[in-house]
């Protein structure tokens, strides 16, 4: 892809490339020219790497081999080697759940034993009711105090990752339906890290043949982040950083300022980003930035550390994945912060380029020469402000004739939650999902759907999430986004309420302009799919729409996806009962015929929901569109009220 | 005139040049449909492992082809002009007879097809698909040269 309107849709990007490209700098678009053609067999899946006797691989024209040296077939090799990536996945999303659980820990064990506070006494608890809810769903009594009661949910949530038998507590958040189906077929997860480390099991050489038991083991790992990990990170960061508000912010590379010290948090963990706005916001740091020259500290974000600060403070996002090289070619940030996850190796020589310090923080992710700053809830504020004082420092390290900012930045309104969502649509006075439901029953709305995901150089950047957003918002379909996929729709404009008026149908319109709400609503990072898990078993709890997540008329995609995580989280919503379909490209089981159309075709009679992949935004929303309607009609609903709104 | 030449050397045995020759001769060219289709397109070119090196085999076009000779149909011909060895699918009868004398092993027989797989340089496109393909560049199109003997 050497031209640039072909490798991104978003100005601001393109102008970066030009500069990029003028100056000789490589991007991920040149380093994934430079790997084409990419192998077939990697793209197939039947490259097996997993024991001493292989590398082995199978023929997909069927002359050569068709079984490995140990005899695992094309249908063993690739389910197995998905099923690797679904516990790859699911440990990110999982570890990162343990770290703020760990966090709230030390912030309860903290404040008994010292009065300056405690071992994290940079945190405490935001949000006190959400505090006694969840307490009370692990039969804490709530009448107890906020420390102690913090300190023994604490205890059993970290005991969810440990735990041998029975079921994750956050299971019984699905509707009973749901939760019959996973007994059913044996797939409720019993412990976080064991079904991590069981999956793996499974797939090393000469354990699990049989590809369906693969797929379903997969299933049970991914659940366990979904309904465990993922939904403990998303929880838990609201009682200790604040549950999210609505909140207006601005998005793309344009908010970054060329007279600022300009500080870039990327990555996920938010008890880093959260830290670095207090210390932005130190006025020690800031005298010191104006000493330096400096009108001000400007703190922006990339990726899905840039959501949780954008959700909860509306610290701007200066872009999403494939912009993170981007920001430092820019010539204007002084230091990008890195905690873990979609951290690409490249941004060290990029940043070599310029006077960006990179800076590494967490033990999990460094970079061999990389300035390293160690971050734990121990001493947060104190590291995240050297972090800081490092960037203001380096001000005078600019060179201001290579600072190019694009113009373009876009307004959004993000923070809404499962919690925020249905105060808004039902009112402060009678805040439940009953409007919500109405609206589909009545067919104002077509239904709900959710894009998220990531970016990915096979895809135009952003191409894929804001066309087929469009095309969804315009039959009606409420869309819910997380992570590089909400990032993508905003720098489109399409998460202002105006939004509406211009993209979505009359129904969508009408709801948008009752409430005031976008017709695309953010909910946050990608561990923040959870928040559609529970949203979505409570428009079930609701009534009117069925006994079960595959009742709804509902549908999930994931565009531009690239990260092992994406695929765990289709496993997730799939095993939970969620129609998904993936673009960029399909999953590596293309060499083995019975694991795609076990995939594709088999799964809907096991949990209700099945994959899809295509490669098409405008085929994908009528795939979506055509489900929803299916379902629809299964729940003899009316037809949606209006036609879909002009193209 | 322009002849594929390897750098055994170079040559990994990641046989992307085969399942690029493969995609190249498909109907859709894309390898998640090419793999469907009722007429499964074969590659022409092999990667053969012999003494701890690579070699990719394909026909070597030789002027004074044997499987020239050995075709009794006349299916086979030496084009001088375009320097290759041509295959007219009309006569070919599948007797396999090209098969069994060419010195390089670079002919096999499609038996689903009764059409033996031979390369054609892929004279249809800019380059041919297996240069195209090979990540280590260890495939080469370049004029021809006398072997040094």
């Amino acid at each position: 892809m050497g031209n640039i309107e072909q490798r991104s849709i978003d100005k601001a990007t393109q102008e970066v490339l030009k500069k990029a490209q003028a100056e000789n700098i490589n991007t991920v678009w040149d380093r994934f020219d430079q790997q084409q053609p990419q192998c077939g067999f990697g793209q197939l899946g039947l490259c097996c790497t997993v024991c001493n006797m292989g590398p082995c691989r199978i023929d997909p024209f069927g002359e050569g081999a068709q079984t490995g040296a140990c005899g695992a077939n094309a249908d063993t090799i690739t389910a197995r080697n998905l099923a690797r990536k679904v516990a790859v996945g699911a440990s990110a999303h999982s570890d990162h759940g343990r770290d703020i659980a760990h966090t709230l820990s030390l912030i309860s064990d903290g404040a008994k034993h010292t009065h300056k506070g405690g071992h994290a006494h940079s945190y405490e608890i935001l949000d006190l009711e959400k505090l006694k809810a969840l307490a009370a769903e692990f039969g804490i009594d709530s009448a107890k105090n906020k420390d102690e009661m913090a300190k023994e949910l604490s205890k059993k949530l970290l005991e969810e990752f440990g735990r041998q038998q029975g079921e994750l507590i956050f299971t019984k958040r699905a509707p009973k339906k749901r939760q019959e189906i996973w007994k059913k077929l044996g797939i409720t997860p019993r412990g976080i890290d064991r079904e991590v480390v069981e999956l793996l099991h499974t797939t090393t050489m000469g354990v699990d043949n049989d590809y369906k038991n693969l797929i379903q083991s997969g299933m049970r790992c991914a659940l366990s982040d979904g309904w465990g990990g993922s939904m403990i990170a998303t929880d838990v960061q609201d009682i200790v950083l604040g549950s999210p508000q609505p909140i207006r912010g601005k998005v793309n590379l344009g908010v970054l300022k060329e007279n600022y010290v300009n500080i870039v948090v990327h990555g996920h963990e938010p008890v880093l980003s959260e830290m670095a706005v207090k210390a932005a916001q130190d006025p020690e740091l800031i005298k010191l930035a104006k000493k330096m020259g400096a009108q001000g500290i400007n703190l922006a974000g990339i990726c899905c550390t840039a959501n949780e600060v954008l959700m909860r403070h509306g610290i701007p996002v200066a872009g999403n994945f494939l912009q993170q090289e981007l920001a430092i070619i820019t010539g204007a940030v002084e230091v990008m912060m890195v905690d873990v996850q979609c951290i690409m190796p490249a941004l060290q020589e990029v940043a070599a380029c310029f006077h960006t310090k990179l800076v590494t923080t967490s033990p999990k992710a460094r970079f061999p020469g990389v300035t390293h700053i160690e971050f734990s809830p121990e001493n947060a504020y104190e590291s995240t402000k050297q972090i800081v004082k490092l960037a203001v420092e380096n001000f005078s390290a600019r060179n201001k004739e290579r600072v190019n900012i694009p113009a373009q930045e876009m307004d959004l309104v993000a923070g809404f939650t499962k919690e925020a969502v249905f105060q808004i649509l039902g009112g402060k006075y009678r805040a439940t999902y009953g409007p919500l439901n109405e609206a589909i029953i009545s067919g104002r709305l077509r239904g709900l759907a959710g894009v998220v995901g990531c970016n990915n150089p096979r895809q135009t950047h952003d191409y894929f999430h804001t066309t087929l957003v469009k095309e969804l918002i315009r039959h009606d379909v409420l869309v819910l986004q997380t992570g590089c996929s909400a990032i993508a729709c905003a720098k489109q404009g399409l998460l202002i309420p105006e939004a509406a008026k211009l993209y979505a149908g009359l129904g969508l319109q009408e709801i948008c302009e009752a409430v005031g709400i976008p017709p695309v609503l953010h909910l946050g990072s990608c561990v923040d799919n959870s928040r559609i898990l529970t949203a979505a078993s409570q428009v079930i709890n609701e009534g009117g729409l069925g006994e079960d997540i595959s009742d709804l008329p509902a549908a999930g995609c994931a565009p531009e996806w690239m990260s092992e995580k994406a695929i765990t989280i289709g496993f997730y919503f799939v095993a939970s009962g969620v129609y998904t379909v993936f673009g960029a490209s399909p999953f590596a089981t293309m060499g083995s015929k019975n694991v795609t159309d076990y995939l594709t075709k088999g799964l809907e009679s096991v949990t209700g929901g099945s994959f899809e992949f295509c490669d098409d935004p405008i085929k994908t929303a009528k795939l979506m569109i055509a489900h929803i309607d299916k379902k629809r009609q299964d729940l003899k609903l009316k037809p949606a009220m209006y036609e879909a709104g002009k193209a | 005139m322009k002849q594929l030449y390897y750098e055994v050397r170079k040559c990994l045995g990641c046989r992307s040049c085969e399942i690029a020759c493969a995609l190249a001769h498909s109907l859709s060219g894309e390898l998640y449909k090419a793999l469907g289709e009722e007429k499964l397109s074969m590659p022409r070119e092999k990667v053969l492992a012999c003494g701890g090196k690579n070699y990719p085999v394909s026909c070597r076009h030789c002027e004074g082809a044997l499987c020239v000779d050995a075709c009794m149909a006349g299916a086979l011909v030496f084009d001088k002009q375009k320097g290759q060895v041509m295959h007219d699918a009309e006569r070919c009868v599948g007797c396999w007879m090209c098969v069994m004398v060419c010195p390089y092993g670079a002919i096999r027989p499609n038996i689903l097809d009764k059409m033996p797989l031979r390369c054609d340089k892929c004279t249809d496109k800019d380059e041919p698909a297996c240069v195209a393909a090979c990540p280590t560049q260890a495939v080469i199109e370049q004029e021809k040269v006398k072997a040094k003997t």
